[in-house]
């Protein structure tokens, strides 16, 4: 085949060269899920369900109502967050950073047609997706326990999902970073963990000094449980532009960061 | 189908590749050759786009490199040093999953398995978990691999490394195959053995930078003398001193052993006849003599 013929050849290919590449990620870590099914539907059912029943019933019978809420109710809707986070970072940083480093498969990937951004983007669409699937199994809990308004909560979906954006790009960048697993326990018990306390997922931030409050105000997850909460058992919503602004804001900064970081990580 | 001209790439104050050029013609098995951080392995990054050079053009397949690095890879076929092969799947799905990176159907991949499998002698390992392979199996595996994409051009980092003998010779034999259907192969290495049966031209590079190109055998011609007198055993030095450049073009003494290149060994020979404590091997050049002479013998660690 002379070159001509060749680049010829080449343009023949172009349709199938699309921004949608990264799909293929998404399909290659969904193809390893599958296998996985049944240690990775307890962790995503049983866990919220066995942390909400047992902390909902063991601590909600001795609390009073919270703002007309019951606790079951409030932690609910703060779970839902917390879990989709949890689940998000975890696939972010410890299973990205495995396909990185230990198995090399981004490296076997970049091999063939495809870019940096499409594996960063797969990763991070993938991490939001398996994210979401906590979240839904939550919500689906907590509905069959009567705690669901309407369905109108279904709305809560694409901020679940935008959560999990969020939170993966975040944890991405980590990994881009990220010399071993190490620096991961680091990054939840010094980051998530902390703002995890003061964004109303288990108690009503208000509880907090006003000082924490602002601070918190900074992070994602205390707009992402305001959303939720809001969605789900029907607190009052305000500010909606304001939550959703900084989620995207988190999402599509980190992913573009993410990206970025592994670029200069891999070309060398 | 590569081209290469004056490339150079520097990490902080170390040139790693110094104006190198080189052309591999379609069709062709093309070797690079040079000790550990000679720049093998970065000068194929450039090529293959995952690294940015600071200066010097590639073109691969007919495409500027690294501007459409991409497009050029959907003809190329990549073997990398280290296994990357998905140990959460099986051996046919490692295929398939990778075909998709391609833009290939499910369909499509599947009508080319059985034929690389064949290929790669891992007909009865299809439905196999990659920690069952050998580490033969798997170096023939990402071999398979690489070719899903039916490709044109091949670049393999050190293909039979830490492979023994029997599978080493089985992945030439795949090689010499896929060369005989007319693709092109690019190929690093430090066994001469390897270098000198599989490639039409060799590049042997050192610093960064190329010491000398040609065919294997036309090396061996220009550069050393045609016959390599090994000597070793008690009083090697003291024989050494008293005959051993004055019977051979070149020698050297490396640890125990004295190494005479010369065109007539005779003389050489005849003054080893009084000697029964010491031992002669008296063998042709070959390649590795061709890379010592050019490299030097130091280690580089």
């Amino acid at each position: 085949m002379t070159e001509a013929t060749l680049t010829a050849a080449l343009s023949d290919h172009a349709p199938t060269a699309n921004r949608w590449r990264f799909v293929h990620v998404v399909r290659r870590n969904y193809l390893v899920w599958r296998k996985l099914i049944g240690s990775a539907l307890v962790g995503h059912l049983a866990d919220p369900l066995i942390w909400l029943v047992g902390l909902g019933f063991g601590l909600g019978s001795l609390l009073p109502s919270i703002g007309g809420l019951s606790y079951m109710a409030f932690l609910g809707s703060g779970m839902l967050c917390y879990s989709v986070m949890n689940s998000a970072s975890f696939e972010g940083l410890w299973s990205a950073f495995t396909r990185l480093k230990m198995q090399r498969t981004w490296e076997a990937i970049l091999q063939a047609p495809m870019t940096v951004a499409d594996v960063v983007i797969g990763e991070w669409v993938w991490a939001a997706s398996k994210a979401m699937l906590s979240g839904i199994a939550i919500l689906l809990v907590m509905a069959l326990l009567g705690l669901v308004e309407s369905f109108a909560a279904l709305w809560v979906l694409p901020v679940l999902l935008l959560v999990g954006l969020a939170f993966g790009g975040l944890a991405l960048i980590v990994t881009a970073l990220a010399k071993s697993y190490d620096v991961f326990t680091y990054y939840f018990s010094l980051l998530l963990m902390p703002m995890m306390l003061i964004s109303g997922v288990f108690f009503p931030a208000e509880q907090l000094p006003k000082i924490v409050h602002y601070i918190a105000q900074i992070f994602p997850l205390v707009h992402a449980t305001q959303l939720t909460r809001g969605l789900v058992v029907g607190t009052p919503l305000d500010n909606i532009p304001l939550h959703t602004f900084v989620l995207v804001i988190y999402a599509v900064a980190s992913v573009v960061v993410a990206i970025w970081l592994v670029e200069r990580r891999l070309a060398k | 189908m590569l081209s290469v001209s004056n490339l150079n790439k520097r990490y902080g104050d170390l040139d790693v590749v110094k104006n190198l050029s080189f052309d591999v013609p379609s069709g062709q098995c093309f070797g690079l050759l040079g000790p550990n951080g000679a720049g093998k392995t970065t000068t194929l990054r450039c090529c293959l786009g995952h690294t940015k050079p600071d200066s010097g053009t590639i073109r691969l397949a007919g495409l500027p490199v690294p501007e459409r690095a991409r497009e050029a890879r959907m003809r190329v076929g990549v073997v990398p040093q280290f296994d990357t092969l998905d140990p959460d799947f099986t051996v046919t799905e490692n295929l398939i999953v990778y075909g998709r990176y391609f833009g290939l159907s499910k369909r499509e991949c599947l009508a080319r398995v059985p034929k690389l499998l064949d290929f790669a002698g891992l007909t009865d390992k299809a439905n196999a978990r990659i920690e069952e392979l050998s580490g033969g199996m798997k170096r023939r595996l990402t071999l398979a691999r690489a070719m899903i994409n039916d490709p044109a051009v091949l670049f393999l980092d050190e293909p039979t490394t830490g492979l023994d003998p029997q599978a080493r010779h089985l992945v030439w034999d795949r090689l010499k195959m896929l060369l005989n259907e007319g693709r092109t192969i690019v190929l690093t290495t430090h066994f001469m053995d390897e270098a000198q049966r599989l490639c039409d031209r060799v590049a042997i590079i050192d610093h960064g930078t190329l010491i000398t190109e040609d065919a294997p055998r036309a090396l061996i011609e220009r550069e050393i003398e045609p016959v390599v007198v090994e000597v070793y055993g008690e009083g090697v030095e003291e024989w050494f001193n008293e005959h051993a450049h004055a019977h051979s073009s070149r020698a050297e003494l490396a640890g125990d052993t004295a190494f005479c290149y010369c065109r007539d060994p005779e003389p050489l020979m005849k003054t080893l006849e009084s000697k029964p404590e010491l031992r002669a091997l008296r063998r042709a050049a070959n390649l590795e003599d061709v890379f010592l002479k050019l490299t030097g013998r130091d280690l580089r660690d």
